[in-house]
């Protein structure tokens, strides 16, 4: 059906991209494996064995403890506070309300700036100075009678990484309103109409029909926002530098490569950060190829 | 039938104005902190508006962001154009001229897409610092080369996804007058992939102007993008927080405009990111 001619062309124009993808992804990753099996530390590399010396010593690493805690923190309040307020705003703006694209653009427009200008003003606005010299939203609650919600923020002990996770989502709630608004428009009418006429309310509804019928969205906002917090990185860089409390695995890879030099222990960190998000995406992307051949 | 799930609804404006406010508030913090003069910069006057419209934020801001505001439209721009050129001719051959074993390379490519890419930076720094800082291609060059090999992934994804939706009966009819398959993509595919090209655009122009880690570790002074130069700036203790707020909305407003003025296909790149094009 196909001309010679082109088949080879089409394989020769593809092939770079295809090669590029070889070596930058798949061979860098291997590279990367054999660093973290090696002993490089230093500026001179040194690809002697390790075994997985540089694995077992991580977990025993009290700093790498704590980047598991806050990651394991920071993922369960983003996931669900995105997932829970993007939905309650895509159920909002489904009303039919006037000015419902005004209002799905401003939840929306987080998303086009960057991490590292969000970190750095939710950083004043998270000032968690007290007294006299009381500002950012701690100012503002004092000002509207709300002492109660005053707090410190990111620097709260254990807990400050939930802080961060609040600046995730006021960035990253609009996408997943975006998806579940998407997912409710692609729902027919005549469902709800349906429903209505049987007397259901509208809480009914939404809860026993729109739900259970979103579920594939929910699905992918989990996968989605899940593997971001995994990489979590420069939202904490621009909010807290390199704290110590405020660490996670992204931040701790960065600083001992590139400060310490720890190459093993540095691409160790990288390829542990690679298993978890393959563990959530492989199974995701299969999911996803197969329901589109299916359609 | 729409018009009975109106009635009654208008309650519902008081938490989506309270929603509102709350994704405003960093917005107006930015805003009224830049106009503000020096002499009216308080941290404990931070929520009051401006007396007057002062520029000297901005002015200081932009005095020592310029250098590396031109950096990321240097490095941007190159990426966003060759990202878009590459991912167009993949997804054409990917959807509508696939040979043997095309299916399966697919998911391969868009694994790519998710990689955290702590996994793959070690030998990226090194591979940059053997082959292309000795051919004086270092820092903006390298940042433009990471940025087109790394969005291989989702360019090419968003341009199969459109390619797929068109029907084969196009191409079919274009053979049988007997065009070949260049002649296909560029006179009938490339002319009706206008709106796609603009989605990748943007969407690679806002991920490579935002991104950190590829500029944190690949450039160095002189060739820092805005991102590295902010946070730098926000770091030290020299510069005060009024002209970092004015640096902010300097970094985020070349975003923040393609977003005002295209905003439909920026929308639809982020539902392409989600596999979901």
């Amino acid at each position: 059906m196909f001309k010679d001619k082109d088949r080879y062309l089409s394989i020769v124009l593809i092939s770079p991209s295809i090669i590029a993808v070889l070596i930058f992804i798949y061979g860098f990753i291997a590279w990367s494996v054999r660093v973290s099996l090696s002993e490089w530390k230093g500026l001179t590399p040194d690809y002697t064995f390790a075994k997985l010396n540089n694995y077992i010593n991580l977990f025993s690493d009290p700093r790498f403890q704590v980047d598991i805690r806050n990651t394991l923190i920071f993922t369960g309040v983003f996931v669900v506070g995105s997932i829970v307020l993007g939905f309650f705003m895509a159920v909002m703006l489904d009303q039919g309300l006037k000015g419902e694209g005004f209002f799905r653009s401003l939840f929306l427009f987080p998303m086009a700036i960057s991490y590292i200008v969000t970190g750095v003003v939710w950083r004043w606005l998270m000032n968690p100075a007290e007294g006299d010299r009381i500002s950012g939203l701690n100012l503002l609650f004092s000002n509207l009678n709300l002492d109660f919600l005053i707090n410190k923020w990111h620097t709260t002990e254990t807990w400050g990484i939930a802080a961060i996770a609040l600046a995730a989502i006021w960035q990253m709630s609009g996408y997943t309103m975006a998806l579940y608004l998407a997912g409710l428009r692609s729902i027919p009418i005549e469902l709800r109409e349906a429903a209505q006429i049987d007397g259901a309310t509208e809480l009914q509804i939404y809860r026993h029909i729109m739900l259970p019928l979103l579920a594939p969205v929910t699905l992918s906002a989990l996968i989605i926002l899940g593997h971001m917090s995994l990489k979590v990185f420069d939202l904490i860089v621009a909010v807290a530098g390199k704290q110590l409390p405020l660490d996670v695995p992204a931040i701790y890879m960065w600083q001992t490569t590139f400060d310490g030099l720890f190459y093993g222990r540095g691409a160790a960190i990288g390829i542990l950060l690679l298993i978890s998000v393959a563990v959530l995406i492989i199974p995701y992307i299969r999911y996803t190829l197969k329901t589109e051949t299916q359609a | 039938m729409k018009t009975k799930f109106r009635i009654g609804k208008n309650w519902l404006y008081i938490p989506l104005i309270a929603l509102a406010i709350f994704y405003l508030l960093p917005m107006y913090v930015m805003l009224v902190t830049g106009f503000k003069s020096f002499e009216e910069i308080d941290l404990q006057t931070m929520w009051n508006l401006p007396r007057g419209l002062a520029l000297d934020n901005y002015i200081e801001a932009y005095g020592s962001l310029a250098p590396s505001l031109w950096n990321s439209f240097l490095m941007v721009i190159p990426a966003a154009a060759i990202s878009s050129m590459l991912g167009s001719l993949n997804g054409f051959i990917l959807a509508k001229w696939k040979f043997r074993g095309a299916d399966f390379i697919f998911p391969f490519i868009l694994f790519g897409m998710f990689i955290p890419y702590q996994s793959i930076l070690i030998p990226l720094v090194v591979f940059v610092n053997a082959t292309l800082r000795p051919l004086g291609l270092g820092g903006i060059p390298a940042l433009v080369i990471a940025h087109v090999i790394y969005g291989i992934p989702i360019t090419t994804l968003t341009f199969r996804n459109y390619y797929a939706s068109l029907p084969q009966e196009l191409l079919e009819a274009a053979k049988i007058d007997g065009a070949d398959m260049l002649g296909i993509y560029r006179w009938i595919l490339l002319p009706i992939s206008i709106p796609s090209f603009v989605v990748v655009l943007i969407w690679q122009f806002t991920s490579a102007w935002n991104d950190f880690l590829f500029a944190v570790v690949l450039t160095s002074n002189r060739s820092w993008p805005i991102t590295v130069a902010l946070n730098n700036m926000a770091g030290s203790q020299i510069i005060s927080w009024n002209v970092q707020m004015a640096g902010s909305l300097l970094a985020a407003l070349p975003t923040l405009l393609v977003y005002i003025f295209l905003g439909r296909y920026f929308l639809r790149g982020l539902l392409a990111g989600s596999l979901k094009g």
